[in-house]
């Protein structure tokens, strides 16, 4: 004999079917809606960099030519290599290696620019000699501006 | 006197419902047997990762987050804070001992074949809680902000975005934005204090409750002689042994502190050349040197550098999936081509580490390592041989 006990008789397969899938449906949904803020909080805003064309790296004459040979310049956020070849003749390239990202520097005893971390060897056009650089650096003009009668010129270098 | 101190105990013990526990704990054994010195390495790791969390904890109190002042606090910390340098000495020194147990941990677990059923995920979470301790290594470099933890970083991360798919986002991600700048090193430290503790936390709880549920693995080559000598109860003896190692690792950490505290390098400079022999973490070195090696080029848009990388990649996955690969050692329970391969593995991570640093010693103490594991075995079998 069925007892009125309280406990729902039993649900129509089609319906239960049916509730099973709102009820995943709407977690789902849920989910989404926590995990879908998360993940674009996580990953960073572009944030517009004021664009540099042209930047001065100093006078001509500037010690750091002749004790080093050469100088890394702000370009914006991004490190610019400043070398002096030869009397008057100034090259520039991207200081960042095209490796992994480290930053390069001109050796004058060795007549390369090397990267540290891993060995990377340019020759002084920027392209790779040797090692595992996949890329030669990029390149900027450079030309020297006179100041003024006596003064010494300046380098200026120039996005290409 | 002492029927208070054990009423007060009751106290607990039935507010607790503790019974089940001390139960369970006065039970427990370890098995005695010709490998048993390995059954330490993995508490050894326990021990320099609660040094870790307890150091970690006492830097934060000092530590400042930010590309202005990060070098800064910690100079702040190594000279001017009472035992300032002390703790942060312990903490890096305490960084690459966890690190070397846990690899020797993980390297010794994986010989004796401990992976095989029913204990495939406490591997899985062993080799994901290593992984954990390499980005705790990572993401901890950046933060004193010095010349090496910046090229570190850059290398780091621009290895990510070395990848074909999703490398971009990956940097990014990584970086907080396009590069290595303040915003990085506030993200990294946020991996370091919060997330990855977190996810250690939940991996290695998980680690230790799946040990304890299937207890100690008995090597297939030592089953006879485990089954022949009398376990050890963990309570007092195993646990006393645990705490002599403890008390040694300890010492050695204070000595290594006070003897070699951590240098700090200079301020980390976005616009200056990265210097020569800079270097990583040992841990990271045969990796580094594997990079070095690898020429520059492209292949269908791909960067060969990312060809190590990737399979670099596919090692861990593979390192991490090893109970379910190594069929044969279900089927007739031994796997002798997984040895080999552990130890091929083993001897590019130890040669490449070698090579990296243009030293032996790293050689000399796999070797010295494989000694003391040949005495264990050979030296042990006759007199352990069945009468």
């Amino acid at each position: 004999m069925p007892v009125e006990d309280g406990t729902p008789g039993p649900v129509p397969p089609a319906r239960r079917a049916f509730l099973n899938w709102l009820l995943g449906g709407s977690a789902t949904a849920l989910l989404a809606a926590i995990a879908y803020p998360i993940l674009r909080f996580l990953s960073p805003p572009r944030v517009p960099e004021a664009a540099t064309h042209q930047v001065e790296a100093g006078p001509a004459n500037d010690p750091e030519w002749s004790s080093r040979g050469f100088k890394i310049v702000r370009f914006g956020a991004e490190p610019v290599l400043v070398l002096r070849a030869g009397e008057g003749d100034f090259r520039a390239f991207s200081a960042t290696c095209t490796h992994l990202d480290c930053i390069v520097e001109f050796q004058r005893d060795k007549q390369r620019i090397f990267c540290n971390c891993h060995g990377g060897e340019y020759n002084l056009h920027g392209q790779r000699v040797a090692g595992p650089p996949p890329r030669p650096l990029v390149a900027f003009k450079v030309d020297l501006v006179a100041s003024g009668p006596g003064q010494p010129a300046t380098v200026v270098v120039t996005k290409v | 006197m002492s029927a208070r101190l054990e009423r007060w105990r009751g106290w607990w013990v039935d507010r607790l419902r503790l019974a089940p526990l001390g139960q369970a704990v006065a039970h427990k054994v370890v098995p005695v047997h010709r490998y048993a010195a390995f059954y330490y390495l993995g508490g050894m790791t326990l021990f320099f990762f609660v040094v870790q969390v307890s150091t970690g904890i006492l830097l934060m109190l000092y530590y400042r987050p930010s590309a202005d002042e990060a070098f800064e606090s910690v100079e702040f910390i190594m000279t001017t804070v009472p035992f300032g340098w002390l703790v942060r000495s312990i903490h890096s020194w305490s960084a690459n001992l966890m690190i070397f147990f846990a690899a020797a941990h993980l390297v010794s677990v994986y010989f004796l074949k401990a992976y095989r059923p029913p204990r495939e995920l406490t591997w899985v979470t062993g080799c994901l809680v290593l992984f954990l301790a390499m980005g705790f290594g990572f993401s901890g470099y950046l933060l004193p902000w010095n010349q090496l933890a910046f090229f570190a970083t850059k290398v780091g991360t621009d290895i990510a975005g070395v990848m074909p798919l999703g490398g971009e986002w990956m940097l990014r991600f990584l970086r907080g934005g396009e590069r290595v700048t303040g915003g990085t090193l506030a993200r990294f430290y946020g991996w370091h204090v919060a997330i990855l503790p977190a996810l250690a936390t939940a991996l290695l709880g998980l680690h230790l409750v799946l040990v304890q549920v299937h207890g100690m693995s008995v090597p297939p080559g030592a089953e006879e002689e485990a089954k022949r000598r009398r376990p050890m109860a963990f309570l007092p003896h195993f646990a006393l042994r645990d705490l002599f190692g403890w008390t040694l690792a300890l010492a050695l950490l204070a000595a290594l502190a006070a003897l070699f505290p951590w240098e700090l390098g200079e301020k980390a400079d976005p616009f200056a050349p990265a210097y020569e022999n800079i270097r990583p973490e040992w841990y990271f070195m045969f990796m580094f040197q594997t990079l070095k090696l690898v020429p520059g080029g492209e292949l269908l848009g791909l960067e060969y550098e990312a060809i190590p990388i990737l399979l670099f990649g596919l090692g861990g996955l593979c390192l991490v999936l090893v109970p379910f690969l190594d069929r044969g050692l279900l089927r007739r329970g031994r796997s002798p081509g997984f040895t080999i391969a552990g130890v091929v593995a083993l001897a590019y991570v130890v040669g490449m580490t070698a090579w990296g640093y243009a030293s032996w010693v790293p050689v000399w103490a796999a070797l010295g390592f494989a000694v003391l594991v040949a005495i264990l075995t050979l030296g042990t079998r006759r007199r352990g041989e069945p009468q």
